[in-house]
């Protein structure tokens, strides 16, 4: 199965600037479905990027982010080349993890 | 742009999602075996501070302390969000010290939506998409020198989107 991350990392003079898109329902547990029934919550609790071993960025979510959340950062220390590797779990225990070469 | 989902047609989508929900039953058990030491790599999930319902109690679940309005917070949101499932919204800040940046908003169930953090070396600059029940104060927090510093402004949402 493809991954449900992507990502886009570029490397400029100082700064990597990081966008991820991921594929998630994001299900908030307060929205029924057609028949009236609850959908149970489903979404991302944890996203984490690493550069050379350590975190650059950790994302906490809760059931406010958006389905198919996106977000964008920048951090310093990395090079053209470098990889990026970007994981998450969900509320379910359900994980996915990628590697991204920086651009 | 190769970072947005355009390209995706939806029945592609729906055989995706039907895929994945497969792969996830079937990866259920092993997963959930895998979840402590997932965790313990990331520090802790606040949980706690998720399920708060005011944005007081969550901004005091998850750091113990109140914040001060600053001006040094730039929070970017829209004046009016036609879909309250999908708001972009950025915090940037001048402050040094960074060492978290969260997103509050008051009026949906549980008011805090997101909180990252920020270690050495990463800009204090963070943009993500959230879901807005309806009209309501968007908070940002940053954490930085071990205090809390806040910024505020009210998004208009004409579509609720506690939906996604």
């Amino acid at each position: 199965m493809p991954s449900t991350i992507r990502v886009r990392a570029t490397a400029g003079a100082d700064v990597t600037e990081v966008q991820a898109l991921i594929q998630h329902p994001m299900d908030s547990g307060f929205v029924k479905d057609a028949s009236g029934a609850i959908i149970p919550p489903h979404f991302i609790q944890v996203l984490t990027f690493e550069h050379d071993g350590n975190a650059v960025f950790v994302a906490d979510w809760g059931a406010a982010v958006s389905k198919d959340p996106y977000v964008k950062f920048s951090f310093k220390g990395a090079k053209k080349g470098d990889d990026l590797k970007i994981s998450w779990i969900d509320n379910k225990g359900a994980t996915d993890t990628t590697t991204a070469k920086i651009q | 742009m190769t970072t947005t989902d355009s390209g995706f047609s939806a029945t592609r989508r729906l055989i995706l999602q039907g895929a994945a929900t497969v792969v996830l039953i079937g990866a259920g058990n092993m997963a959930s075996s895998l979840a402590p030491a997932f965790a313990a790599a990331n520090d802790k999930y606040p949980e706690e501070a998720f399920k708060q319902k005011g944005d007081a109690d969550a901004i005091k679940s998850l750091y113990g302390m109140t914040a001060e309005p600053s001006d040094k917070v730039k929070l970017d949101a829209p004046e009016i969000a036609e879909n309250g499932a999908v708001v972009p919204i950025s915090v940037s800040t001048t402050l040094t010290d960074v060492t978290s940046i969260s997103f509050l908003v008051a009026e949906n169930p549980n008011a805090l939506a997101a909180s990252y953090r920020i270690p050495p070396g990463t800009l204090p600059n963070v943009s993500n998409r959230l879901k807005m029940a309806k009209t309501s104060n968007v908070i940002a927090i940053v954490e930085a020198g071990g205090k809390l510093y806040s910024a505020i402004k009210e998004v208009k949402v004409t579509v609720g989107g506690c939906g996604g």
